[in-house]
């Protein structure tokens, strides 16, 4: 299709401003350069839009099983309350803020609740910005203790891309671990990795393979007696809320993904809200400022000196807040473990429809989600984890994440969450095994899928090696 | 009281039996018993959509909503066309992932793509990424673009939003690397303390107290120490005043929140960035590119992941993941309803207001305290900031914000002669 450079018309405009009503003026030196937005009229805008709408995939359009992103739901109500013009129309530096101040005192009570921590911050705005702040409380802690030679992080080699990436924008050194046979941490690597130099341990609980790792309480102890200290990712939290706290498992740090276990929305890719939890001992170092609240009034107050300042400028993705606020309000204590119970059994039952068929990596219980291997496939007749995903496409779902956890040969991460239904579920798998039968039956014809989908397989090696990022003008 | 679980009681209990469960407590068979939480968490109890609706109306009815806005200070209050909640507030856009399905996820793909070309034409730079969290992290993002082993240095003019400083303090602490504040000199950056041992210069445009830097001076000078340039660039400015570009800027960030975002108490904001086609390779975050399908149709593909934190890990230019998608897309859809002269024109009202508003402040006794040109915003002195404010709040006007020496006021498009003079009648009064 079009885009809007191609759609546009010299001298079409909408009328969105009156003229001027006061004495025209303009600066010294002005620019020269051309400036070639689109010309376009609000019916072209809205037609493009609309068409761009329909090359979209969202959660509303069906099925959503990405692993590691639960993209469960997201509440219509949440946009509401967001969209109030209470919170959206609210200058960051004013004041006659006590709504606003109220609303993240109370978010992160509950939130330190679900977490077993004791102080949060809402500055981070996305999961990847949680990791790096999470980091930077560790880096402080060691500084003022005098730590300066523990400069080493210690990630599993299941973990998130993000994880090492934020470990090194934070200055740290990354000792990756192999994960054992089972696919947890192998306690006998981590005792080696483990020593005067380590900083701490970040780890996802369950893990990427959807397991939870029983020895976690061990885990947390071999890197506080070695004088680590432990940060969790809080990826895969939705299978646990409200049935175990990483306060509890011994983690000192964590930060929350609102946009996936809070059901607010990823915009296809953001805005997010990373929250970093923290226990008492860290709080001092948190960014930005916190909320207090004194006979019923709330106020901003510093952190002090010890903070490590800011990770961004005001307080954070607040909208996002607004929705994951509104979330836990409708959830309450008993929504919350119901919405953790249900994730869990939908993962379980829709491993249950696929086991047989499909190599599954973890042959007892799942968390929240699991794992498929492709591998003896791939070997066999040539059907790669890229092939089946792009085969579903066709079955109006979106594909499993591909090619991760990176421990897991042909990998298929799929995850349901709690908003799907049995028949979802029932339709879901039925897709699964008939595109197994068909990859059976003419492994050829898989590697030309998707069949209905707006373009083919698009070519990235060509969009990589000549690398247009803009639209060309012909002029 | 809802946690949006479609399946029935009924429906959960044939699912565990036939996946081979007895309880729910069975799934979590694997978790140690001396972890699971034994209380019922300390959390009020669930709520009808009713009543959640009423309690957030009610919380947001605790704060105040100015009719008149005279503060800026890094968060604008511009007109909104309606085109843009309508298009942004399609389902499919709220409810996608990041498109790493290309052939399902060609919309998104495109818009980034048309978001990318816009952010080039304001900035006149030859790329730009699809943005990160805000214009601070976007400052920060860049200085760590031109950073090198033996280079752990940086220098930040005294004229930046002092948010944007506490984060670059604390990116550039973590990096180890040292920072250090040009002071102003006539409410302008005093390049005197430059040398060629740091990495970088970032400076503002216009800055934080308004002034319009002179930028290609900036540029030549710190060129010639070897510095790499970059411009915190506000983008209303852009189309009014000469370009990074033209300026002969390396790296052009800043704050998209004026274009289409309202205040949002301060986020989600968006932050954009550009850069020369040599710096390319160094931007973080995604980045979309034109390619060809099987079929040789024109495709948008997310490309140089090679960059990218799920492939590079530790290696990275960046560990961004979730950027500001949605918060791009109002800019272009923003950009769109303006069209080039509507930004212009916007451009250009909102510094003749600033100018008419600052002429008034005036014959009210509020000096201006520098001399320099300025955008849409200025400084004046004030004997009692805190006295004039409280009165403005009184009329639901917000004024400027209380700075060193005085206020700093803004005005957009969006202030009418009408309210410009009602204000100064409060000032004079």
């Amino acid at each position: 299709m079009k885009t809007l450079f191609e759609r546009s018309v010299k001298g079409r405009s909408c009328a969105i401003l009156p003229e001027l009503d006061v004495p025209a003026c303009l600066p010294e030196r002005t620019r020269k350069q051309a400036l070639r937005l689109p010309e376009l009229s609000e019916t072209d805008i809205s037609r493009h839009y609309t068409e761009l709408a329909g090359q979209t995939f969202g959660v509303n359009d069906g099925f959503y099983p990405l692993g590691s992103c639960t993209m469960k739901y997201n509440p219509k109500i949440n946009e509401q309350t967001a969209a109030l013009e209470g919170f959206a129309d609210v200058h960051p530096l004013q004041d006659n803020v006590q709504g606003c101040l109220e609303v993240l005192a109370t978010a992160e009570k509950y939130l330190c609740e679900i977490t077993g921590m004791d102080a949060m911050t809402f500055q981070p705005a996305a999961g990847a910005h949680g990791e790096l702040t999470g980091l930077m409380l560790i880096k402080r802690y060691h500084e003022l203790h005098g730590n300066t030679a523990r400069n080493k992080i210690i990630v599993p080699d299941s973990a998130h891309g993000t994880n090492p990436a934020s470990s090194a924008m934070c200055g740290f050194t990354v000792v990756n671990i192999p994960s054992a046979e089972d696919g947890c941490v192998d306690l006998a690597k981590l005792r080696e990795a483990c020593g005067e130099d380590t900083a701490g341990l970040m780890l996802t609980n369950p893990n990427t393979l959807g397991i939870f790792d029983k020895h976690i309480r061990e885990i947390t102890d071999i890197v506080h007696e070695a004088g680590g200290l432990c940060y969790y990712d809080g990826a895969n939290l939705n299978a646990v809320m409200g049935i175990a706290r990483p306060g509890d498992m011994g983690f000192d740090c964590i930060h929350l993904n609102l946009h996936k276990s809070f059901s607010t929305p990823h915009g296809g890719g953001g805005p997010g809200s990373g929250p970093v939890g923290c226990k008492s001992f860290l709080a001092p170092y948190l960014p930005g400022k916190k909320v207090v609240c004194e006979d019923g009034r709330y106020a901003w107050q510093d952190r002090g000196p010890e903070s490590i300042g800011a990770v961004r400028s005001f307080h954070g993705n607040f909208l996002v807040v607004i929705k994951a606020f509104t979330y836990l309000l409708s959830l309450g204590r008993e929504g919350v473990p119901a919405v953790a119970q249900n994730a869990v059994l939908n993962a379980n039952y829709l491993k249950h429809l696929l086991e047989g068929t499909y190599e599954v990596t973890n042959k007892g219980v799942c968390m929240h989600e699991f794992v498929l291997t492709l591998e003896r496939e791939k070997k066999e007749i040539g059907v790669s984890a890229m092939d089946i995903a792009k085969a579903l496409q066709d079955y109006d779902m979106h594909p499993p994440t591909m090619y991760f956890p990176l421990n897991v040969h042909e990998a298929l991460m799929v995850e349901p969450t709690e908003t799907e239904s049995k028949e979802t579920l029932d339709a879901a798998a039925a897709a699964f095994l008939e595109i197994y039968a068909k990859a059976k039956a003419d492994p050829e014809a898989m590697h030309h899928t998707p069949y209905n989908s707006p373009i083919t397989r698009p070519d990235e090696v060509k969009a990589a090696r000549h690398p247009v990022l803009r639209y060309q003008f012909d002029d | 009281m809802g946690g949006y679980i479609p399946s029935t009681v009924l429906q959960q209990e044939e699912m565990l039996k036939e996946a081979g469960f007895s309880s729910m407590k069975d799934l979590y068979r694997d978790v140690p018993e001396a972890l699971k939480l034994q209380k019922e968490l300390n959390l009020p109890k669930g709520m009808s959509e009713l009543e959640t609706a009423r309690t957030m109306r009610r919380l947001a009815g605790k704060n105040k909503v100015y009719d008149s806005v005279f503060r800026g200070a890094g968060a604008y209050r511009h007109y909104i066309p309606a085109i843009v909640k309508s298009v942004v507030n399609k389902e499919e856009f709220v409810t996608a992932y990041t498109p790493y399905q290309a052939e399902i996820s060609q919309g998104v793909l495109q818009s980034i793509f048309e978001y990318q070309t816009m952010i080039c034409e304001l900035t006149g730079m030859d790329v730009a990424n699809a943005s990160v969290y805000d214009g601070a992290v976007a400052a920060a993002e860049a200085i760590s673009m031109c950073r090198t082993p033996k280079k752990k240095k940086v220098f930040v003019s005294a004229g930046i939003h002092p948010d944007t400083l506490k984060v670059i303090r604390t990116y550039s602490w973590a990096a180890s690397e040292e920072v250090v504040v040009l002071p102003l000199k006539d409410g302008l950056t005093d390049l005197s303390g430059l040398d060629s041992e740091a990495s970088c210069v970032y400076v503002q445009q216009p800055n934080y107290y308004g002034v319009i830097e002179d930028l290609k001076d900036i540029a030549e000078k710190a060129h010639a120490l070897g510095l790499q340039v970059i411009a915190g660039m506000e983008p209303f400015a852009m189309c009014l005043l000469e370009t990074p570009a033209e300026c002969g800027v390396d790296i052009a960030v800043g704050e998209g929140q004026p274009l289409g975002m309202p205040l949002s108490f301060g986020g989600p904001y968006l932050g954009f960035m550009a850069a020369t086609t040599k710096m390319m390779r160094k931007l973080p975050g995604r980045i979309v590119g034109e390619t060809e399908d099987t079929e040789g149709r024109r495709a948008f593909v997310l490309t140089l992941q090679a960059r990218e934190q799920h492939i590079r890990r530790e290696k990275a230019s960046s560990n961004i993941c979730s950027n500001e998608a949605l918060c791009a897309m109002t800019a272009a859809v923003y950009l769109a309803a303006m069209g080039p002269e509507g930004m212009k024109n916007a451009a250009s009202q909102c510094y003749a207001k600033a100018h008419y508003l600052a002429a008034e402040l005036e014959k009210s006794g509020l000096k201006r305290c520098f001399e320099a040109d300025f955008f849409n915003e200025f400084v004046t002195e004030c004997a009692d900031p805190e006295g004039l404010l409280a009165r403005l709040d009184e009329k639901g006007i917000l004024g400027g914000l209380p700075v060193e020496n005085g206020i700093l006021w803004c005005a957009t498009e969006l202030n009418s002669k009408e309210e410009i003079d009602a204000l100064v009648k409060e000032v004079s009064a």
